[in-house]
């Protein structure tokens, strides 16, 4: 999927570009956004070494394990597969709880933790495509599992209650009450959300029934 | 907005001041268990500074080839018949890859329109409802090494657009 939007957004844009006359932009696009990844990565770096070092010493605190406690009812209700003590769940936990804060900064690498451990989880589970590490260049291929899929919809579907972001820059635009948008945006986040929670039931439910969890990992022993 | 914002200037102190302080508390080894993480973390960066090459450079090249405004004008009188201004259309498509190519974009209709117009307003209340669908879907994937994404963008799609068809909505309501 991801190698068609690629190649689709790749090609579009040498393609439209040459029609439209826009060579040299698109030129300078490709070398100042190449450039500007890395750069971003260097900024992210720093940002992610800081937060992932305090989440090390929460975790060994016992503080992510309050906070897990915490939400555990709705983590337990969207991942019914995850064992309670996998260390996915702390992750999730921590994941979602940034993301319901707004510490955009601190969402990502909790989340990017998590998906290893999902990942960690299938391998577990027996899941062949997560046996051998690594080997995924060529050849063998791994499929997501449901849990990954369900925490990728529910990131993106935004937890966020108040969009701190939007708010500075409506004041910087000289908005009359840039904080007008705090309680439809909350609205309009818990319907998004919503609509992303039901979907995720419907298709995990979908996968038990038809039986293919079963081979994806629904018997966790 | 002032409060607000102060709030979101010392949360990050706070929240570190706390952990450190009950790690230490705790008699956690604070600093080699700041170590350990870290080094996790720069792991995870240097794992994903390909992907971000990917798709930056992806993205910027569609949007510097002039394809987003065409889309916009193209889509335009289908999207004002649903309450969308055509301004806003090459930001529901931009949005969906890259999230700083969105802010700008954002940041242009707000001085175009004011942020208390009817697009000001539907742009501030889409830009706060959902995620870069496709930024997110990639970076995370690829911590785990996934190549097949399944339902995860039909997913992510039915929510960008239950968030959108809602902000139009509540934005309507409101004004």
């Amino acid at each position: 999927m991801l190698n068609l939007i690629w190649a689709a957004m790749i090609l579009l844009a040498v393609i439209y570009g040459a029609a439209s006359g826009h060579m040299s932009e698109v030129t300078n696009a490709a070398l100042d956004s190449a450039g500007e990844a890395v750069s971003l990565c260097i900024t992210m770096a720093g940002v992610v070494a800081l937060w992932m070092g305090l989440m090390e010493i929460a975790r060994r605190a016992g503080l992510v394990r309050k906070l897990t406690k915490g939400i555990g009812p709705f983590l337990t209700f969207m991942f019914p597969g995850i064992p309670r003590d996998h260390p996915a769940r702390d992750y999730i936990a921590t994941n979602v709880i940034a993301n319901i804060l707004g510490l955009g900064w601190a969402c990502t690498p909790a989340g990017l933790k998590a998906m290893e451990e999902l990942a960690k989880l299938e391998a577990d589970r027996g899941n062949p495509e997560y046996l051998e590490d690594i080997k995924t260049e060529n050849g063998s291929v791994r499929r997501a599992s449901n849990e990954m899929c369900i925490f990728l919809i529910l990131n993106i579907s935004s937890l966020q209650l108040i969009p701190v972001n939007m708010i500075a820059y409506r004041a910087q635009y000289g908005s009359a009450n840039p904080t007008a948008i705090i309680a439809p945006a909350i609205a309009a986040t818990l319907i998004s959300t919503l609509a992303a929670v039901v979907y995720c039931k419907i298709k995990d439910r979908a996968g038990i029934l038809s039986g293919k969890r079963s081979d994806r990992g629904g018997k966790t022993v | 907005m002032n409060a607000l914002a102060h709030l979101s200037d010392i949360v990050i102190p706070i929240l570190i001041f706390f952990i450190v302080g009950y790690g230490f508390v705790s008699r956690v080894k604070v600093y080699e268990s700041f170590l350990k993480g870290a080094k996790d973390g720069l792991k995870i960066v240097v794992d994903i500074v390909p992907t971000l090459i990917g798709l930056l450079v992806a993205v910027g090249m569609l949007r510097a080839s002039g394809f987003f405004e065409m889309l916009g004008t193209l889509l335009g009188p289908a999207a004002a018949a649903a309450g969308l201004p055509a301004q806003l259309m090459p930001l529901l498509v931009v949005k969906l890859f890259s999230s700083s190519a969105a802010t700008g974009l954002v940041l242009d209709i707000f001085r175009t329109s004011g942020p208390d117009s009817y697009a000001g307003m539907l742009t501030s209340i889409l830009m706060s409802c959902t995620e870069t669908v496709f930024y997110t879907m990639s970076v995370y994937f690829l911590a785990a090494k996934v190549t097949k994404t399944r339902f995860t963008l039909t997913g992510a799609l039915l929510a960008t657009l239950a968030g959108t068809v809602a902000s139009v909505v509540l934005t309507r309501w409101m004004i």
